[in-house]
C-alpha cells in the first residue's frame, strides 16, 4: 500500500498503548452536571430553561444564538439548579446551566426516521442543526454550517477524519472498532447531501485493524473509499488530511469547500447518524482518560456535562500525582489547573502526565538548525516568525506567512533549544487578527 | 489551592534532541579527520587541537563571567569551534598564535555579537582568516615528513602535477584536518545519519564549484584536474562541516541552494583567479555575510499558497 501523507510533521511517542485496548465503558453521571452555553465556534447558545425547571434527558436547555451556533441538550433528567459562570477547559469563565441529576435518566421521546433516503437535503441539514452537532474533534464548528456550502454541487470529497494523529488519544480508534457501521451510516447521510461527492476515510496506518474493518464494510460501497495514511503528526490536521487524500492544497484564506472537500471527524459523523436516523441530539461522546499518571486508563462513553474529575474517578484516579493535566492531546490540548471543569462536545480526552516536559526543559539560544522548518507542515519558518512575534514585528510576521500557521505545535516539539515557538506565533496571530478587525 | 497543576501553552511534549547533543554529534563526526590529522602530522597536531579547544572553552567561560551571564560552555559549541579552528591550522603554527586565534574566534566573532546563535560569521573561519592575514608566514608554511613544501593545490596553481590518490587518503601537506578526504567523508556520513545536516548545502556547493572549474579552469573536462581540485585544500572540510554551520547559513530551503551556489562560485573565483591557491575560507565567510540578503529573497511559499501573480 502506498500510504498517503503530507510534507513535514513530527513523530512523537504515540502513547496509545495505555488505552487502545480498553473497550468503551458507559459512565453514569453523579449529582451535578454543568453545561457551558458556548461549546462551539460562533454565538453562545441562549438558555431556554429557568432555575427550578424540571428537565429530561434529551431536552433542549439552550437554543442556538444565531446561524453559526448550536443548541445544547441535557444529558440527564433532573432540575435546573443554577445558571451561572463556571470555569471551562480553556481557563475562562463561561455562562453555564447547572443541572441536579435525579439519577432516573428519564428521556424525551425521539423520532427516528425509518428511511433516511426519503428525507430531503434541507430536512437532513435541519436535523443536524437541531441536534446541536458540532465538529467534535476539537474545533467545535457547527456541522450544519459546514454541510451548507455555497455550491453543494462542487463538493467532490467528504473526508472522514479518522487519523487521530494526536498521541495518546484512542477515542476515535475505539469508535471505529466498536461502531464502524454507525460511522459508515453517518457518511452515507452526508453523501446524500452532495450528489457529486465521494466519501473518503483517512486512517493512519498505526490502526491497521480499523483500516481492515472499514475496508471490509465499504467494499460494496462504490461511493466510499478507505485511504490509509502514513502515521505522522499532524496527519489529521484539516489542510494536511485534504492534501494527503486528494493532493489539493488550501491555505488560511480558504475553506475546505474551496477545494471541493468537507472534513468531519469520526465522532461528528456518528453524531450526524444519531441526529438524522435516531433523532437524538448530542448528549454523549467518547472520551479517553490516559497518561502515565492514571491508574486505569480507558475509553468512556460520557454524558456531556460531567466533570473531568468525575471521569478520572471512573478511571481509578491518579496512580501518581501528575505535574500536568491536559484536556485533549499533548500536541494541541489545553493544560488545566484543576479537575473541576465540565466536559463539553469538544472534549476528547483527559491526559495526565507524571512529568511535565515543558517545565523540565530549559530554553537555550536558537542555533538556527532548521528542524522547525523541516517539521512545519505549512512550510513556513517558525523560528523567524517567533522572533518577529517576540519583537512585535507585525509586518514582517505577515510577510513571512505567519498567518498560515495551524498551531499544530510541531515546531515547539522538535526544537532542540526548547523554545516555545508555537506559543509566540499563536500570540502574534491573535494580535494580527485583532488588528485586522480594528481596521475593518 | 494545593492541587494546582502546571499550565502552559501547547505543545506539552518535547523531543529528546537538545542543542548540546547536536554539538556533541558534530564533535564526534570531526573525530575521524582529527585523528587522521594527528596520525599524519604527529603529536604536535594533537597539542594544537587541545590548545585550541581549551582556549575556546576558557575564553567563553571567562567572557561570560565578566559580563555576569550564565555560563553556556555546557552546550559544547565552543568545543566545536576550537576543534574546527585547529583543523584549519598548519600543525607547525606557534602555540601563542593558536591561542590568539581561539580567543579571537570566541570573543570577537562569537560573544561580541551575542553568543551562540547570534554570530553572523563562522567563528573558526573568522579566526582562521584573521590568523592568515596577521601571520601569513606561519599560516602558509606547510611541513610534511620534515620537509617544508607546497600543498597540492599550490603545486597545481604552479602547473605541476599532483597525486590524487594521496590527496584522497590525506598523506599530503596541508592543515591538520583538511587533508584526508576519506576521513572527512566518514564524518560527513555520520552527520547525515545522525540527522545533523542534509546534503542541500554541500551538494549545491560542490556541484556549482565543479561547473565553475569546468567553465573557467582552463583545462576543459580534465578528470584528474577536477578530482585534485575537489580533494585539495579545505573544500571537503568546508563543504560538510563549515558551510553547513547552522548559525551562519540560511534557514530557508531555497536559500540553502543559493548559498551553496554562492560558495561554489566564490571558491572557484578565488582558486582560479586569486593570488592564493586556496579560497574556501574566504568564500564561506563572505557568503556568511550574504545570508540575511539571501533569506530575504527566498522566503518560502507557504503550504497551499498560490504562486504570486505579478500584476
Amino acid at each position: 500500500m502506498g500510504f498517503m501523507t503530507f510534507k513535514g510533521g513530527v513523530h512523537p511517542h504515540d502513547g496509545k498503548e495505555f488505552s487502545k485496548d480498553k473497550p468503551i465503558r458507559d459512565l453514569l453521571p453523579k449529582d451535578e452536571l454543568v453545561f457551558p452555553v458556548s461549546q462551539h465556534i460562533g454565538a453562545p447558545a441562549n438558555p431556554v430553561v429557568a432555575v427550578g425547571d424540571t428537565v429530561l434527558r434529551g431536552q433542549k436547555i439552550a437554543e442556538a444564538g444565531g446561524f453559526v451556533s448550536a443548541p445544547i441538550y441535557s444529558s440527564v433528567s433532573g432540575t435546573v439548579k443554577a445558571i451561572q459562570p463556571r470555569r471551562g477547559a480553556v481557563g475562562d469563565m463561561v455562562k453555564s446551566i447547572i443541572i441536579a441529576n435525579d439519577g432516573e435518566m428519564r428521556e424525551v421521546e425521539y423520532t427516528p426516521v425509518k428511511d433516511v433516503t426519503s428525507l430531503s437535503k434541507e430536512e437532513i441539514i435541519g436535523k443536524v442543526k437541531e441536534a446541536g452537532v458540532v465538529g467534535m474533534g476539537g474545533a467545535g464548528f457547527p456541522t450544519h454550517v459546514k454541510l451548507s456550502p455555497k455550491e453543494p454541487g462542487k463538493i467532490e470529497y467528504i473526508i472522514a477524519n479518522c487519523a487521530e494523529c494526536e498521541p495518546y488519544l484512542t477515542a476515535d480508534y475505539r469508535r471505529m472498532l466498536e461502531n464502524p457501521k454507525e460511522l459508515i451510516e453517518g457518511m452515507r447521510i452526508v453523501l446524500q447531501l452532495f450528489d457529486n461527492a465521494k466519501g473518503l476515510f483517512g486512517i493512519e496506518d498505526n490502526k491497521p485493524d480499523c483500516i481492515a474493518k472499514l475496508q471490509e464494510l465499504t467494499k460494496n460501497e462504490p461511493r466510499m473509499e478507505v485511504c490509509p495514511l502514513k502515521t505522522k503528526y499532524p496527519q489529521g490536521g484539516e489542510r494536511q488530511l485534504i492534501y494527503a487524500t486528494t493532493k489539493r492544497e488550501i491555505n488560511s484564506t480558504m475553506l475546505p469547500a474551496d477545494a471541493g472537500c468537507i472534513v468531519d471527524n469520526v465522532e461528528t459523523l456518528i453524531s450526524v447518524y444519531k441526529a438524522v436516523k435516531l433523532g437524538q441530539p448530542v448528549m454523549n461522546r467518547i472520551f479517553t482518560v490516559t497518561g502515565d499518571a492514571v491508574a486505569e486508563p480507558g475509553n468512556f462513553n460520557i454524558c456531556l456535562g460531567m466533570s473531568y474529575g468525575e471521569v478520572l474517578e471512573a478511571a481509578g484516579g491518579f496512580k501518581v500525582q501528575p505535574e500536568k493535566i491536559i484536556s485533549g492531546g499533548p500536541m494541541m490540548g489545553f493544560s488545566m489547573f484543576g479537575l473541576d471543569i465540565p466536559t463539553t462536545k469538544t472534549s476528547s480526552s483527559l491526559l495526565c502526565l507524571a512529568k511535565d516536559d515543558v517545565a523540565a526543559s530549559e530554553t537555550t539560544a536558537c542555533i538556527n538548525c532548521g528542524r522547525c522548518v523541516s517539521a512545519c507542515p505549512e512550510q513556513i519558518i517558525p523560528t523567524r516568525l517567533a522572533k518577529m512575534a517576540n519583537h512585535g514585528d507585525m509586518a514582517g510576521f505577515e510577510k513571512w506567512n505567519g498567518m498560515e500557521c495551524i498551531e499544530c505545535g510541531s515546531c515547539s516539539y522538535i526544537c532542540p533549544a526548547k523554545i516555545p515557538l508555537a506559543q509566540s506565533i499563536r500570540t502574534m496571530k491573535k494580535q494580527v487578527l485583532a488588528e485586522r478587525r480594528k481596521k475593518s | 489551592m494545593s492541587d494546582l497543576y502546571n499550565v502552559s501553552s501547547s505543545s506539552h511534549i518535547r523531543s529528546k534532541d537538545t542543542s548540546s547533543k547536536i554539538m556533541l554529534y558534530v564533535v564526534i563526526a570531526l573525530l575521524p579527520a582529527a585523528a587522521f590529522g594527528v596520525w599524519n602530522f604527529g603529536l604536535r597536531a594533537l597539542l594544537l587541537i587541545l590548545v585550541c579547544i581549551a582556549t575556546c572553552v576558557a575564553s567563553e567561560w571567562v567572557f561570560e563571567k565578566l559580563i555576569h551571564k550564565k555560563s553556556t560552555i555546557n552546550d559544547f559549541s565552543a568545543v566545536v569551534t576550537g576543534l574546527l579552528l585547529a583543523m584549519n591550522l598548519p600543525h607547525t603554527l606557534p602555540i601563542w598564535q593558536a591561542v590568539l586565534g581561539s580567543v579571537f574566534a570566541i570573543v570577537i566573532v562569537k560573544m561580541m555579537f551575542g553568543g551562540l546563535g547570534q554570530n553572523f560569521m563562522n567563528p573558526a573561519l573568522g579566526a582562521r582568516c584573521f590568523l592568515l592575514v596577521s601571520f601569513a608566514g606561519t599560516m602558509t608554511s606547510f611541513t610534511y615528513d620534515g620537509v617544508t613544501g607546497a600543498t597540492p593545490l599550490a603545486l597545481m596553481k604552479n602547473g605541476e602535477g599532483v597525486d590524487t590518490m594521496k590527496m584522497l587518503i590525506g598523506t599530503t601537506a596541508g592543515t591538520i584536518g583538511e587533508t584526508s578526504v576519506i576521513a572527512i567523508l566518514i564524518g560527513a556520513v555520520i552527520l547525515i545519519l545522525l540527522d545533523v545536516i542534509d546534503l542541500t548545502i554541500p551538494a549545491s556547493y560542490i556541484i556549482s564549484f565543479v561547473v565553475f572549474i569546468l567553465l573557467f579552469g582552463g583545462r576543459g573536462f580534465d578528470i584528474a584536474y577536477l578530482t585534485a581540485h575537489l580533494c585539495g585544500g579545505g573544500l571537503m572540510l568546508g563543504a560538510f562541516f563549515m558551510a553547513t554551520d547552522y548559525v551562519t547559513s540560511p534557514i530557508t530551503p531555497m536559500g540553502k541552494v543559493v548559498y551553496g551556489i554562492c560558495l561554489g562560485i566564490l571558491t572557484g573565483l578565488f582558486r582560479i583567479f586569486g593570488a592564493n591557491a586556496e579560497g574556501v575560507s574566504f568564500a564561506i565567510i563572505l557568503s556568511n555575510l550574504l545570508v540575511p540578503i539571501i533569506e530575504k529573497f527566498t522566503i518560502p511559499r507557504a503550504f497551499g499558497q498560490k504562486k504570486e501573480v505579478k500584476q
